[in-house]
C-alpha cells in the first residue's frame, strides 16, 4: 500500500504537502475574494481613519512650521540655564512673527502655543501686530530684545521661550498629557495643569474620565438588573407569548435613537407626564428635576442600551436545557439553590458578552447624554466632538479618542483574561 | 406480585392531561415492591415519561395518588422526594468538575466535607472513573458521562432512582455494555429503580417488570420472560419481538384451545387467550422461531403449504420470509443448527405449529 501510494506520488511530480497546499490555495484564494470587498470597505472608512486619529494625536506641525528658523536658534538655548534665550533668538522671532503676520498663519501658530500655555494667544498675536510695523534695519541690531520687553516684559520670562521651544517638536505626547490634566513644565518635566484648567483626569471623582467610567458601569449594572430577568422569562416561556415579548423587547431597537431620547425629555422635564402623574397622585408636592441631570442620562442610557444586554442574555438562556434545573431539583436542591448554583453560573457568560457590549457602548455614548444631561453629565464623546467641530483642537480630541480606543481594548482584554473571548455569544 | 399495602411505590387511578381535554395518561394503577428494577416500556406519546415525571415531581398529576413507602406525595416539592434521577442527556452540570457534580447532592443536604469526599470517592470507584473526578463532564467520552450521572443519582443513597431512556444516545455496543453495568448496580445496591424506555431489547435485559404502556394505559405488566412468551393482546404481541400476525374468525372454543378461520377459509387451532369468544374476530400471534419446516406428519395440527420468498442470511439463523395462507410477510426463522432444512427461493415447503404456540388474541 505505502510502496502504491509513493509510486503515485512520484508520477504526479509532487509531493503530499505540496498537493494539499495546492487545493488549499484555491479554497483560499476564493474565501479571499469572497471577503475582499469588506475588507476594502473597513480598511477606508474605519482602519484609515482610526491610524488617522492616532497619528494626529501626536503630529504637531504647526509651530514648527510657522517659527521653524527661531527653532534652530533655541536649540543651542537651554532654559535651566540663562533665563533668556541669546537676541539672536529674538531677532530671528521678530522677523518670523512679522512673516507671519502678513501671510497670517501666525494666529494658527499662537492657537497652538496657548493649548500649551494660557495666555500665550494674546501674547503672540499682540507682538506680532506690532513687531510688524518696526522698520528693520540695521539701526536694530542688538536691541530686538529690548523691543520685546517694551511690547511685553512677559517676554524676559522663561516660561514664555520655553513653551515656543517644547511646542516647535515636530511629534509631541503634549496632547496625551493634557488629555489627563497633565503637561510640561518650563524644563519639559511633566506636570498637573494649573487648576483652574483641569478638567478631565484631576479633578477626582467627577473628572470627564471618571465620570464616563462609572455612568458607563453604573448603566451596565442596570441593565444587568433589568435585562437578566426579562431574558429568563423570553427563554423559559412558550414560544408563542416569549414571541410577542421578543417584539416589545426589539421594538424600541428598530426606533431611531433621537426619537427614544426625545421621548425620554418629554416624559421626564418639569412639566412632563411623569412630573403630572406624581403630582395627581400626591406622591411629590412640587415639580422634581428628572432629566438635564445625572438621573436623567443614566435612565435614558439605561433604557436604549437595555436590549443589547437581554439579547445576549437571552441567547445563552436559550442553550441551558431545562433538565439542568430538573436534575438539580432530583438531586435535593431547592429552586433557589438549583438556579443560584446550576442555573445562573451558565447564564454567565451571557451577562459577560452583554455587559462586555454594553459597557463599551456607553463609554462612547454622545448623543443622549448631549440631549438629556446638564453641563456636568458630558462623557467623553462630547469633548471629543466639541474639540473636532468647536475649537478645532484636533491633536487633544485624537489623543482622548486614543485613549477612549485603548480604554475599550483594555475591557475587551480583561474579559478575555477573566471570561474568554470564545465564551461569548452575541446571539 | 407483592402485596399492595407493601409496595414501595405505588400508582393509584392515577390520570394526567396537559390540556384538559385529552388523557395522556388513563387510570394508571402501578405497585412496585422495594428492590425492583420496572421497566416502563412503549412507543413515544404512550404517557411512560409522563409517568415518570409525575413520580420525579415535575409534573402533577390531574387525578389519583402517588404513593412512596406509605407516604402521598402528590404534593411533596421535587427536592424533597429523595429520589435519584438519571435524565437522557445525563444533565452533567457542565461548570462544575466530576468531583463537584457528585458532591451537589450531598452538599444542598449539608453533610460533612470529609463524608461528602469519601462518599463521592466510593461512588466514583462504583463506576470505575476513580481518576477522573477533576475533570469537567465535557471532558468525558459519552459512556462516562453516562456512568457519572448514574452515580450522582446514587451518591445521596436514595431509595428509588428514575431513568429517563438513559442510554438513549450511545452507540448500540456501548449501550448494551451499559445495561449489564447499570442491572449489576441495581442487583448489588437493591435499590428500586424505574426506568424508561422505548428499546425493548433494553427492557427484556434489564428488567424485572416490564410495563408496556400504549395510548397512555399499561398494556401488559409482567416478567419479560411472560411478555415474549405470552402476551396478552395484539399490541403486546407487536410490540415485543418479532410476530406473525394472522386475522381470523372464532369458529368453536374448546377448553383452552379455538378454532379460527382464516379469510382464505383454511382452519387454525390456536390457544385461546384474549379473544372475545365465538363468531368474533381475533388476531393469531406466532413467534417466527416457533415454525417448524417440513413438520413430521402427525405432530403439528396446523400444517399449511408455504412458498419461499426471500431468504436473507443472519448468521445464527436463516430469516425466511414465506408466502402462506395470502400473506407474503410470514417470516420464519430457521435455525443455523447442523443438519437445519435447506430452503431454496421459489420452493414450496409444508410448514406447521403447535397449537400452543399460536396465541389467540384481541382484535384491534
Amino acid at each position: 500500500m505505502v510502496q502504491a501510494a509513493q509510486t503515485f506520488q512520484v508520477a504526479e511530480g509532487m509531493s503530499l504537502k505540496a498537493a494539499l497546499a495546492k487545493a488549499e490555495r484555491r479554497n483560499k484564494t476564493r474565501a479571499l475574494l469572497l471577503v475582499l470587498p469588506l475588507l476594502v470597505f473597513v480598511s477606508f472608512t474605519f482602519l484609515a481613519p482610526i491610524a488617522q486619529m492616532m497619528f494626529r494625536s501626536i503630529d504637531n506641525p504647526v509651530v514648527a512650521g510657522v517659527f521653524s528658523e527661531t527653532l534652530i536658534v533655541l536649540e543651542d538655548w537651554d532654559p535651566s540655564g540663562a533665563p533668556t534665550p541669546p537676541e539672536k533668538a529674538y531677532e530671528t522671532l521678530a522677523a518670523e512673527l512679522a512673516r507671519g503676520y502678513k501671510n497670517r498663519t501666525v494666529g494658527r501658530a499662537a492657537t497652538r502655543l496657548n493649548y500649551s500655555q494660557g495666555g500665550m494667544r494674546s501674547l503672540i498675536t499682540k507682538t506680532a501686530r506690532k513687531i510688524s510695523r518696526v522698520q528693520v534695519g540695521p539701526f536694530m541690531e542688538g536691541r530686538w530684545k529690548d523691543k520685546f520687553l517694551e511690547i511685553d516684559k512677559d517676554w524676559g520670562d522663561r516660561e514664555v521661550w520655553a513653551t515656543i521651544k517644547y511646542s516647535g517638536d515636530r511629534y509631541t505626547a503634549e496632547f496625551f498629557l493634557k488629555a489627563l490634566d497633565l503637561g510640561y513644565d518650563w524644563d519639559k518635566s511633566v506636570t498637573a495643569e494649573p487648576e483652574n484648567r483641569q478638567l478631565y483626569f484631576l479633578t477626582g471623582f467627577d473628572s470627564v474620565w471618571w465620570r464616563t467610567f462609572w455612568i458607563s458601569a453604573l448603566v451596565t449594572a442596570l441593565c444587568v438588573l433589568l435585562g437578566y430577568p426579562v431574558a429568563y422569562l423570553l427563554a423559559n416561556l412558550p414560544l408563542r407569548i416569549s414571541n410577542l415579548l421578543m417584539i416589545l423587547v426589539l421594538l424600541p431597537f428598530w426606533t431611531s435613537l433621537l426619537v427614544r431620547t426625545t421621548a425620554w425629555i418629554v416624559v421626564l422635564q418639569t412639566e412632563g407626564v411623569l412630573n403630572d402623574v406624581m403630582m395627581f397622585m400626591g406622591i411629590i408636592d412640587e415639580r422634581i428635576q428628572l432629566i438635564f441631570n445625572r438621573f436623567g442620562v443614566v435612565i435614558a442610557m439605561t433604557h436604549i442600551l437595555l436590549p443589547f444586554m437581554i439579547l445576549p442574555i437571552y441567547s445563552v438562556m436559550k442553550t441551558i436545557p431545562p433538565s439542568y434545573e430538573r436534575a438539580a431539583r432530583s438531586l435535593g436542591a431547592t429552586p433557589w439553590t438549583a438556579f443560584w448554583k446550576v442555573y445562573f453560573p451558565q447564564s454567565l457568560s451571557g451577562i459577560g458578552a452583554g455587559g462586555l457590549l454594553v459597557f463599551i457602548l456607553a463609554l462612547g455614548y454622545y448623543i443622549t447624554p448631549a440631549l438629556v444631561g446638564g453641563p456636568t453629565d458630558q462623557l467623553v464623546s462630547y469633548f471629543i466632538a466639541d474639540h473636532t467641530n468647536r475649537s478645532l483642537n484636533w491633536g487633544l480630541a485624537s489623543s482622548l479618542g486614543a485613549f477612549l480606543l485603548a480604554g475599550v481594548l483594555a475591557v475587551y482584554v480583561l474579559y478575555d483574561k477573566l471570561v474568554g473571548i470564545d465564551n461569548m455569544k452575541l446571539g | 406480585m407483592a402485596d399492595n399495602n407493601d409496595a414501595f411505590v405505588r400508582f393509584v387511578e392515577v390520570q394526567k392531561s396537559y390540556d384538559g381535554e385529552t388523557l395522556v395518561v388513563k387510570d394508571l394503577n402501578l405497585d412496585i415492591p422495594q428492590g425492583e428494577f420496572v421497566t416502563m416500556l412503549g412507543p413515544s406519546g404512550s404517557g411512560k415519561t409522563t409517568c415518570l415525571m409525575m413520580l420525579a415531581g415535575f409534573e402533577t398529576a390531574t387525578h389519583g395518588d402517588i404513593v412512596l413507602d406509605g407516604n402521598p406525595i402528590n404534593n411533596v416539592a421535587p427536592h424533597k422526594r429523595n429520589i435519584g434521577m438519571v435524565f437522557q442527556n445525563y444533565a452533567l452540570f457542565p461548570h462544575m468538575t466530576i468531583n463537584e457534580n457528585l458532591a451537589f447532592p450531598l452538599k444542598v443536604r449539608k453533610m460533612p466535607e470529609a463524608e461528602v469526599q469519601e462518599r463521592v470517592k466510593k461512588a466514583l470507584d462504583m463506576v470505575e472513573l476513580g481518576a477522573f473526578g477533576t475533570r469537567r463532564p465535557a471532558q468525558l467520552s459519552g459512556g462516562q458521562q453516562q456512568r457519572v450521572a448514574v452515580a450522582r443519582a446514587l451518591v445521596f443513597e436514595p431509595k428509588l432512582v428514575l431513568m429517563d431512556e438513559p442510554l438513549g444516545a450511545l452507540d448500540k455496543q456501548l449501550r448494551e455494555q451499559m445495561q449489564y453495568e447499570i442491572k449489576h448496580i441495581h442487583e448489588s445496591l437493591a435499590v428500586t429503580v424505574v426506568y424508561v424506555t422505548h428499546d425493548q431489547s433494553e427492557a427484556l435485559t434489564m428488567s424485572n417488570r416490564i410495563a408496556v404502556f400504549n395510548d397512555g394505559i399499561i398494556q401488559q405488566l409482567a416478567p419479560p420472560e411472560d411478555l415474549y412468551e405470552r402476551p396478552d393482546n395484539a399490541f403486546v404481541a407487536q410490540f415485543i419481538g418479532e410476530n406473525n400476525k394472522l386475522i381470523g374468525t372464532v369458529k368453536e372454543q374448546h377448553g383452552t384451545n379455538c378454532t379460527v378461520e382464516t379469510e382464505d377459509g383454511s382452519t387454525i387451532e390456536a390457544l385461546a387467550v384474549n379473544n372475545s369468544g365465538s363468531g368474533t374476530k381475533t388476531t393469531l400471534s406466532l413467534r417466527p422461531e416457533r415454525v417448524v419446516i417440513r413438520p413430521e406428519a402427525g405432530r403439528c395440527p396446523n400444517i399449511f403449504e408455504a412458498t419461499v420468498i426471500e431468504l436473507i442470511y443472519l448468521g445464527d439463523h436463516m430469516r425466511t420470509r414465506v408466502n402462506l395462507l395470502g400473506h407474503d410477510d410470514f417470516v420464519i426463522k430457521v435455525p443455523n443448527s447442523s443438519g437445519h432444512q435447506h430452503l431454496k427461493e421459489g420452493e414450496k415447503v409444508s410448514v406447521g405449529w403447535l397449537p400452543e404456540d399460536c396465541r389467540a388474541l384481541d382484535y384491534a
